[in-house]
Parts: C-alpha cells; structure tokens; sequence
C-alpha cells in the first residue's frame, strides 16, 4: 500500500472510497501500523475476547431496555398482563421490568441476552485473569495491564451488581438490604454512609435511580476507558506466546491481524453473540415475576446474588457468629467486618501479586514468552491455593442448596466450609506444587532419553531394555525452553548491613525457588543421544547376529 | 350511694377478693376463647361410621401403633395423635410421609403405602379420640380465589422456607421445607392447618380460609404455568444460572474457541 495519491481505477467504487479516506486520514498507514499487528493462536488467548464480545453484547442489549425502563420508585398498581400481580402495589421500576418482559416485543429476550451475557462477561474475564496468572503473562513488561485488567473485574462486578439490583423485585431488593447492613456494619461512618446511599432509611425513594445513573453511565464509561487502555498496552507490548522453536523474548510467532485476525476475531465475536442468543432463547435466567415486587418483610429461601458476588455471600455466611462488642455506645460486627476485610486483602494480593513476584524474584527482563504452569511450581501452587479459597467462599453462598441437593445437613455443610476454607488452600498449594515439580521431572527425562517406545529388546548377555525414541525438535523445545530461577541470599547493602527487608526477600526466594528443577541442559540432551546410538547400535547388532 | 361504695371497698379489701377477680378473669378469658375457636374452626358436619372408625383402629394397630401407641397416646418414638385431627392423618398418610421408613430430621415423601378408603378410616379413627382439624371443605380447594393476593400472602408467610417460586429449602439440622410444585391444593391446605413436621400451624384466625383459597390459587398458577423464558432451571435462581454461565455459556465458548485455534495450525 502506499501513501502517494495514484489515480483510482476507473469504476472500482471500493478503491476510490479507500483513496478518498486515505487522502484525508492516512488510513493507509494506520493499517500499515494495525494490519501486521502479529497474534499467535492459542484457545487460551480467546478468552479475554470472549470477555470482550459479551460486553459489547451487554451494552446493545442494554441500550435496548433503556428505552423501556423507568429507574423511578414511585409506587403504582399494576395492570399489566402477568395475572399473580394484578392490581398489586409496586414501584414504576418493577412496573416497568415487568412490562419489557411480558409485553414489549423481544423484551424478555433482550432481559435474558443481558443477563446472560452479563454472567459471561465476568466469567470470561474471571478465566482470562487465571490464564494471565498461570501462564506468568503478567511480568515484566505488563504489571500495569494487569492492574488495569483487574480494575476491570472489578468494574464488572460493580456493574452486575447494580445491574441486578436495578428491577427492584424481591430478590434484588434482598440483595440489596445485604450490601445495606455490609455498609452499615463499618464502624463509626457505616450508618452515615448508608443513610447518603439510600437518601435516608433503607429502603427509601431514590437508590433505585442512583444505581441506575451508575449502571448506564459512570461504570459502562469507565469500563470502556479502561478496556481501551487494555488493548492499547497489549498493541504496545505484543502478544505474549508459549515456546517453540524460533519463539523468543525478542520476537513473536503467528498471525498478522490484518486479514487473517479481523476475519477470525469477526467471525468470533458473532459466534459468541450467537451462543448467548441461544441460551437466553432456552434458559430463563431471573424470573422477576416469581418474586414480585420489593417490600422490606418478606425475604425468600434460596436468596442469592450472581454468581460473581456469591464469594462475597458465602464469606459473610461463613463468617463464626458471636464476635461482636461494644466500644461505648458502637457495636462493632466483627461478623461483617471480618468477612469485608478478609475480602478486600484477598482483592489487594490479587492486584499487586505481579510486584510481589517481581520483588522476589529481582527480575529486570522482559518477558514475552510465557510459562507452562508447571514450570513455575511455587506461582501455580500459590495460584490453586488463591482460587480454592475463592472457591470454598463461592460454595459457601450456596450452602442452603447443598444441603437440600445432597441431602445434608444445613449446619455441618456450614462447618465444614468453615474449615476448608481454612484447610483446603494449604492442601491444594502443597499438591499443585508436588504435581507441578513431578511433571517438570517426567519432561526432564522425556527431554533426555526420550519417549518410551513400548519396545523391549533383550541384548546379547541377556540385559532387557526398552528402547526410547527421540523427540522432535517441537517438542524438544516445549519441555526445555524456560527460565530457571535460584534462591537468592540475603546480602548486606552498601552499609555493610543485611536489611529486614533483603532478609524477607531472600526467605520469600527460598520459598519459591527452593524445591526445584533445572531444564535439562544441551550437554545432557547430547549425552544421551550419543548413549542412545550405541545402544541402538548394540541391538542392531544383536538383531543382526540373530539372523 | 355512699353505702355501696363502702361496700365495695370493703370487699376490695376482704380475703375473698383474689379469688372472685379470679374467678371473673377466668370466666371472660375462658368463654372469649370458646367463642372465638368456634369461629375459628367452623363445626363441619363429620361423616365418620362406626365401621370406618373400627377399620381405621385395625390399620392403626397393625401399622402405626407401635411409635404412636395402642391408644394413640404417643411414645418415645411418636408423638401422641389425640386431636391431631382427620386433615393431619390424610395428610402425612396421602403424601406418604407415614408410616416413616427411618427416624430422622424429617420424613420423607414416599410411595403411598395405603388405600384412599384405608387412609379415611384411619383419619375416621384418630378424629373419634378427640377433636382436631377435619379434612379441608373442597369449596376452599377450587383455586378460584386471588391469585394476586395468594401471591403477596405466600411471600410474606411462606417463601422464607419454600422460596419465592415454591421451589423448597433448606432449613437447620438436616430439616428441610419441600418444594410445592407438585403438592395438590387439598394437601397445601392440610399443611397449612396442622403444621406438619417443622412447619408452622397457620390457623384459620391467622389465614382466613379464603385467603388459603387466595394462597392456593396462587401456587396452582404457578405449577401450571411454566416459565415464559424457557427452561427454568429448577426456580432456584443465581446459583443455577451460575453454573449454565460457567458450564454451558462459558463451556461451550472454550469447546469453539479451542476448535478455532486447532484448525489454523
């Protein structure tokens, strides 16, 4: 393509177009930039446009019910069509839920396109993280798209729950009275706090159109400014890609976006669109008109929020009763404040792992390959340990279902949560980390001598071998191809003294470098190779002389 | 005038007093409550033949009689039935709950184990030992009430342990309310009236037969219209949209996904 003005071929409608812009906008150069933009092709690296298509989904559903919605909490009576609320008193935004759903043309497919792509959206992102943490994309250079990444998650969950509250029927509302005494729980401003949130006592007139301002536009805003930044860092550091040969840190291996990625990514977004049209086609997802409208009285059995607030649910329900006092005339609810502050820190570590792991491990590359998860055993045992707990506390705001679903006891399914979530994330930290260093030792040898062929030769002075087959260079490549850390020691700085902090360091270094496995060296490959050949030599000759 | 006062004053203060102001208390309370109950518990005409109720005391010892007693007087292993009433026998007998296969936090709905005709003598038999709520009159069974009203009666008294959507839950120590969408209308009215196992009783002061009418017809819209969004994934809200999000959404996203990254290589 070139920039110069050439003369557009006579008729050709598309070329004039392209020129006309290109003339006024550079367009030209601009897909220059954009169009050789390489990707590499991995089922993992589509998981953050999963999360991506379904927001863009979420935002023409959503345009959609603004046509129709009233966020006012003006209580009417109604005289729609669903007959169980015939003539019951609720408010304009119930009202109006109801209306879209049963008597706006598409309504309640729209709702459920929503919703739907709604609980997508958090969990495509939610796997995207994982992938980003266990493959070790978030080093050296993309700290801070981490951080921008998590930003997100969080804008999510912020727009869901506000999304979810918006149609003011009996299970948002509950949902909302908890978040109502979560705030009130925090002491000395809670009460404040709430009262400002609510313009007075819970439930009041106006917190309905105060989400929905925040629903629609701050957080739909936000998360678009933030997703722009996202991809923006990841056209300026480049796709991240996994080893094999002629994959380096300096270089990147797949695809140029331009037409191969746009047709793929295209195609892509439309089959996502379309998976999330079928399954709100065939699965009602929040069944307003079961719940009615909210009033503060009643509160049904199996309330619970989405999916995506349900660690916050369970880390309340798990959280022992009996630890609140008194200082003077304010009670402190340790059981809110527990729970509250053990999720934010489980929030905080989340958002700096990438700086803690950096400080450990004193690294200063760049990185652009990433790691097999096995190859960093300490980071994925801490990565299964983070997500057992999470886990656990997921499980914990269904404890009611469980018990009923498996015929349990409601309070031993309680106390049981109660110790795994103490108990499991050590167990599955100290598993992961053996499974890992066994797995990293398996390639170690299959590096070396190979993969067992299943054929058993016995040789002339009557010793049995099994003869192992070389692997090609492709697979050579993933077993050997990564980074070997070693535990650094605490050394003295210029003072000549040793600083608690080197002194952390080095025992977090120890911790995470300390039980290891060093990639099998070209020495040793070659070793075995040549080792190989004589015995293969020895059992041809053996073959030979058999004959 | 004067006289009468003194009079009284000099009772107010004679030993007698306690016992006449006692006296007095009891007959109000006791005739307000007599009153009141009959309203309460209107006296239906009770069809029950001497046959029934010897049938009934047959059945009763061959197969209950051993946790609730030869007379019914209840041991340590089963409540005491003297005025239960029919609608509780006809109750846990027709929904299979009794005879109960095993002790436990609560009895299970099983196969029934006995015969319309059975089930009525044993009802016949257990209403002759003392009085108790009757089997419900079909009138209030016709779900023709307001389905509006049964709707906002049922969240208020019911849905904290049956869910908003009568899809059941869970209660403490392995006790359980059970779903309602396939409990009949005359079955949803026994509860109601003899709060079986861990339900509360909801009497007739408390909910008006009309009203359980009103609650019944509510639930009776709700078991025969099925959800207008498809699929309904059990009523049981958040937890089961999360895991089709997860498993089917999410699931079949990765399956395609992978399927795209295989085939350009």
């Amino acid at each position: 393509m070139s920039t110069t003005q050439t003369k557009p071929q006579k008729n050709s409608f598309l070329a004039g177009t392209a020129n006309y812009v290109d003339e006024r906008v550079g367009a030209s150069g601009i897909l220059k930039e954009f169009g050789r933009k390489i990707f590499p092709d991995h089922w993992s690296f589509m998981l953050g446009e999963v999360a991506m298509y379904s927001f863009f989904v979420l935002l023409l559903s959503g345009t959609f019910l603004t046509f129709f919605f009233d966020p006012s909490m003006t209580m009417v009576k109604y005289d729609g069509v669903y007959a169980p609320l015939k003539e019951a008193i609720m408010s304009k935004a119930y009202d109006s839920s109801l209306y879209i759903t049963f008597e706006v043309r598409g309504g309640l497919l729209m709702r459920q396109v929503h919703h739907w792509s709604a609980l997508l959206f958090v969990a495509a992102a939610g796997l995207h993280m994982l992938r980003v943490f266990f493959t070790g994309a978030f080093r050296k250079p993309r700290e801070l798209n981490w951080v921008v990444g998590f930003v997100l998650f969080v804008l999510a969950m912020a727009g869901g729950f506000t999304g979810y509250s918006l149609p003011d029927d009996l299970l948002s509302g509950n949902g909302l009275r908890i978040i109502d005494g979560m705030i009130k729980g925090v002491p000395f401003i809670g009460t404040g706090i709430s009262s400002l949130l609510f313009g007075g006592e819970f439930p009041g007139h106006v917190v309905i159109g105060r989400l929905y301002s925040l629903h629609i536009m701050l957080i739909p805003a936000l998360i678009l400014v933030f997703l722009a930044l996202h991809l923006f860092m990841l056209i300026i550091h480049k796709h991240t890609h996994f080893s094999g040969p002629g994959r380096k840190d300096t270089n990147i291996v797949g695809y140029p976006l331009m037409p191969v990625y746009v047709a793929k990514a295209g195609g892509f977004f439309f089959i996502v669109f379309g998976v999330i049209m079928v399954i709100s086609t065939f699965f009602t997802i929040n069944p307003i008109w079961n719940y009615g409208g909210y009033d503060p009285s009643p509160v049904s059995a199996g309330t619970q929020p989405d999916w995506y607030i349900g660690w916050l649910d369970g880390a309340l329900r798990l959280a022992p009763t009996g630890m609140e006092f008194m200082i003077g005339e304010y009670t402190v609810s340790m059981n809110i404040l527990l729970p509250l502050t053990i999720s934010l820190l489980f929030l905080a570590l989340v958002a700096i792992y990438p700086f803690i792991e950096n400080w450990v491990t004193g690294d200063k590359r760049e990185h652009h390959m990433l790691d097999r998860p096995r190859n960093a055993p300490t980071r994925t045992a801490i990565g299964a340990a983070g997500v057992m707990f999470y886990a656990v506390l997921w499980a914990g705001a269904s404890t009611d279902l469980i018990a009923t679903h498996f015929k349990m006891n409601l309070n031993q399914v309680l106390v049981t949560m109660q110790i795994s979530l103490l108990v499991l994330p050590v167990v599955a930290f100290i598993v992961t980390k053996r499974i890992c260093l066994a797995l990293q030792r398996k390639d170690k040898e299959v590096a070396i001598h190979g993969r067992e062929s299943g054929r058993i030769v016995r040789l002339p002075h009557g010793e049995y071998i099994e003869v192992h087959e070389p692997l090609d260079e492709y697979e050579l490549y993933k077993l050997v191809d990564f980074k070997d850390y070693q535990p650094t020691l605490a050394r003295p700085n210029a003072e000549g003294k040793i600083t608690v902090g080197a002194r952390v360091r080095s025992s977090l270094s120890r911790f995470y470098f300390q039980d290891r496995i060093t990639p099998a060296t070209k020495t040793e490959i070659e070793q075995a190779r040549h080792h190989a050949h004589e015995l293969e030599a020895q059992v041809q000759k053996a073959i030979e002389s058999d004959k | 005038m004067k006289q009468l006062r003194r009079k009284i004053n000099g009772l107010r203060r004679s030993p007698k007093a306690l016992g006449i102001v006692m006296f007095a208390g009891l007959l109000v309370v006791g005739t307000g409550y007599s009153t009141v109950s009959a309203a309460v518990s209107p006296n239906r005409e009770v069809v029950r033949t001497q046959e029934q109720i010897d049938l009934g005391k047959k059945i009763f010892l061959a197969n209950c009689a051993s946790c609730h007693g030869k007379n019914a007087e209840g041991t340590v292993n089963g409540p005491n039935l003297i005025g239960v009433g029919e609608a509780s026998v006809d109750f846990q007998v027709s929904t299979g709950r009794m005879p109960g296969a095993a002790s436990g936090p609560q009895l299970e709905v099983k196969p029934v184990q006995f015969t319309e005709e059975d089930i009525a003598a044993m009802a016949a038999f257990i209403g002759s030992l003392g009085d108790g709520p009757s089997i419900p009159d079909a009138a209030y069974l016709q779900a023709n009430g307001d389905a509006s009203a049964g709707g906002e009666l049922f969240r208020i008294n019911c849905a904290m342990c049956h869910n908003a959507a009568g899809a059941g839950g869970a209660l403490t120590q392995g006790k359980y309310a059970p779903g309602l969408m396939n409990s009949s209308a005359k079955t949803i009215y026994e509860a109601m009236v003899t709060g079986p196992q861990n339900m509360p009783v909801f009497n007739d002061a408390n909910i008006t037969p009309e009203q359980k009418n009103d609650i019944i017809t509510y639930l009776t819209y709700v078991q025969n219209n099925d959800s207008v969004g498809g699929e309904e994934l059990g009523s049981l809200g958040p937890v089961s949209e999360g895991l089709i999000a997860w498993f089917g959404l999410l699931g079949l996203l990765i399956i395609i996904a992978v399927w795209l990254a295989a085939k350009s290589n």
